[in-house]
């Protein structure tokens, strides 16, 4: 796992929980990293962590999707038993992409709208309150600048479908994924999206993320593997331009609707 | 205003506001239909349902195809049968199929699933008939915990209501279990929206026949009634299910309906026999015609359950397969569940994606490691694949579409 010492080993993609955080097709961000892997002569394989088992500390990425509301529950038990293989794993360069319930249980908790509290495992400050309404569409996230994305360079616009009634407000020093060109996002008024750290992302994004956004793959795998061939992604990327402009026409409207309302 | 004419303005109004509703504002009319029905009679429903013994049929998967079996067993044993065959099965629609009664008889009626808790009871409803329950529509309709709790506070308020339930769907039996509940088990299939215990919240167990919450003694319940194979097994009798309709799901679905026609007093064997008479249900199945000599066999699924269950029906045949898929609201417009859905079972096989998100499929396609083409029309995407046989796999919209084009008198 560590970096100084060359891969003797098929890179691991763990998904964690599969049944407990699935709800969203979050399986295809760990098909798509595996088969992008592959496609470049890299051994990779899918590890799943099934719901009860212990989370290993040798997994090369942990992925961590959405769910409903008890199993999500069931899944934060499990990560925070495992919390220090997952803190060790990624001080050794892991990956850790935490999707919807699996971004809002990185960090310190989860407060419902009755007030309980959901204890997360705090490998992020920051901190999701439940909201209203629940943020459901199209989003576009204009990536931040930052040198974590390493010398693959920032990735352009992420376009994904949100589905969250979560308000998630980062502590002063972390860094959002992007700014929302659309959408809801992170949805406390900040107007940003997700989380961007050394080898971390979190992202409300669905479609899932990583198919319709393989730069965003290919900088999660690079993290990992360091330099990699380019890969033809005609395919994907034509995906990627028929959903932007799903997700910005949607901006584009609401824009224009407040700039009426802004009016009076 | 008599009461029947109030009840006849009503249902020509619900109609026209759901038109109007699906027409204008792209809903699905199903609110607003079912508002104004009640607005304008309130007793609409319950009037005209009299006269008639009502049966209830629903579930995520198979409902339509299930009605339509239980309606020709009970007309195989004689019965006057009316029911709502196009899947018209909100408010809306059964209103009309009630005011087309034409005398005392049984109503077999298809029932939406979020519909079900308000239809029991105005219908005065006899019987339950309940398949199954996983994601479907997610953008729109949230939990499938929060369906299988409205399900149960009905059978809660009736527990003396007849269920015929599928013993082998943990949100079905927590559901039906309040009421007298006839169990058939149909084999455990879909299991990936029932990791935790609808009672407890803890992990279910699952083994290759049954499941079990090791936490709080939630389990599946012991069933007189078993699948096996083609087979029902109904209180110890074999009875062989002879059906025309392709796939597991259709064997459970007729297993369902056997069991509900012996429970309202048919002979099990002639409702059995019946079923080999259905060919097409709502378009499922249907045969439209290529052009070049071939036909292309129509299935509809919408779901994540519903896809993986025609999958393996597709797995184990020669046949090319066009995958139409739209994300309106009708379809849920979050197409995510791709990624949930084994098309890698089509490795081998020549497929075309088609449909308004072509591109999404297509990418699943891709990274199942399957050939595909890219073509926007599904008669077209068929066309072009080789092959005698071809079966075009639809989402809820480009289904309709196809159904409304080439369904008539098919």
């Amino acid at each position: 796992m560590s970096d100084d010492k060359p891969r003797d080993s098929a890179v691991g993609i763990g998904l964690i929980y599969p049944e407990l955080l699935g709800t969203y097709g979050d399986r295809g961000n760990a098909v798509v990293l595996v088969q992008r892997a592959r496609w470049r002569g890299i051994p990779a394989e899918l590890v799943e962590i099934a719901a009860g088992d212990p989370i290993p500390d040798s997994l090369d990425v942990y992925i961590f999707g959405g769910g409903e509301d008890d199993p999500q529950h069931m899944a934060a038990e499990g990560m925070r038993a495992s919390k220090a293989n997952i803190e060790r794993a990624h001080r050794g360069g892991a990956v850790v992409l935490a999707i919807c319930a699996g971004f809002q249980l990185i960090g310190h908790r989860y407060v419902a709208a009755d007030e309980s509290v959901l204890e997360g495992i705090g490998l992020v400050d920051l901190e999701t309150r439940a909201g209203s309404p629940r943020l459901i569409g199209e989003v576009v996230v204009q990536p931040t600048e930052n040198d974590v994305w390493g010398e693959l360079g920032t990735p352009r616009a992420l376009t994904g479908f949100e589905n969250h009634g979560g308000r998630t407000t980062l502590g002063p020093d972390v860094t959002p994924l992007g700014n929302v060109l659309a959408g809801g996002g992170n949805g406390d008024g900040s107007g940003v999206e997700g989380v961007l750290e050394e080898r971390i992302i979190g992202t409300y994004l669905h479609g899932p993320v990583l198919p319709r956004n393989v730069e965003l793959a290919d900088r999660i795998l690079a993290w990992v593997t360091g330099g990699l061939p380019s890969l033809d992604a005609t395919l994907e990327q034509s995906l990627r331009a028929e959903r932007l402009d799903a997700g910005m026409s949607k901006g584009a409207r609401k824009w224009w609707r407040d700039r009426m309302l802004a009016r009076g | 205003m008599s009461a029947s004419m109030r009840t006849k303005l009503g249902v020509a109004a619900g109609r026209s506001a759901g038109w109007l509703s699906r027409t204008i504002t792209r809903g699905q009319g199903a609110t607003i239909s079912g508002r104004v029905i009640n607005a304008i009679a309130p007793d609409a429903l319950q009037e005209l349902a009299e006269g008639q013994r009502v049966t209830l049929v629903s579930a995520t998967n198979g409902k339509t195809t299930t009605t339509r079996f239980l309606a020709t067993a009970l007309a195989a044993g004689g019965r006057t049968v009316t029911t709502n065959s196009t899947g018209a099965n909100l408010a809306s629609g059964i209103a009309p199929t009630l005011a087309k009664a034409k005398g005392p008889g049984e109503a077999v009626l298809e029932v939406d699933e979020r519909v079900l808790p308000r239809m029991v009871d105005p219908l005065g409803v006899e019987l339950l008939v309940l398949g199954n329950l996983s994601r479907d529509q997610l953008d729109r309709y949230g939990e499938v915990h929060a369906l299988s709790e409205t399900w149960r506070e009905t059978t809660e308020a009736h527990p003396e209501l007849a269920v015929i339930a599928n013993a082998s769907d943990p949100h079905v039996v927590w559901a039906a279990t309040p009421a007298k509940v006839t169990w058939v088990a149909l084999g455990l299939g879909w299991r990936s929206d029932a990791a935790t215990c609808p009672q407890c919240g803890a992990l279910l167990q699952w083994s290759v026949d049954r499941f079990d919450c090791p936490s709080c003694g939630f389990g599946q319940p012991d069933a007189p009634n078993i699948l096996d194979g083609t087979d029902l097994v109904l209180d110890g009798t074999r009875i062989a299910l002879s059906i025309a309709l392709p796939g597991s799901w259709n064997r459970a679905n007729a297993a369902l309906a056997v069991a509900a026609a012996a429970h309202l007093g048919v002979d099990p064997s002639v409702a059995a026999e019946s079923l080999d008479a259905v060919t097409s249900v709502a378009g499922r199945y249907m045969s439209v015609p290529l052009g070049d000599g071939r036909n292309a066999r129509v299935l509809l699924a919408k779901n994540p359950a519903g896809w993986t269950e025609v999958l393996q029906f597709l797995h184990h045949r020669d046949t090319a397969v066009v995958i139409a898929v739209n994300a309106r609201v009708a379809d849920g417009k979050d197409p995510s569940w791709l990624w949930d859905v084994p098309y890698e079972l089509l490795r081998g096989k020549k497929t075309a994606a088609t449909g308004e998100r072509r591109l999404d499929v297509a990418v699943r396609l891709r990274y199942a490691d399957v050939d595909y083409e890219i073509e926007p029309d599904p008669i077209m995407a068929a066309r072009a694949l080789p092959g005698d046989e071809v079966h075009i796999v639809a989402s809820y919209t480009q289904f309709s579409a196809l159904y409304r084009k080439h369904g008539h008198g098919r």
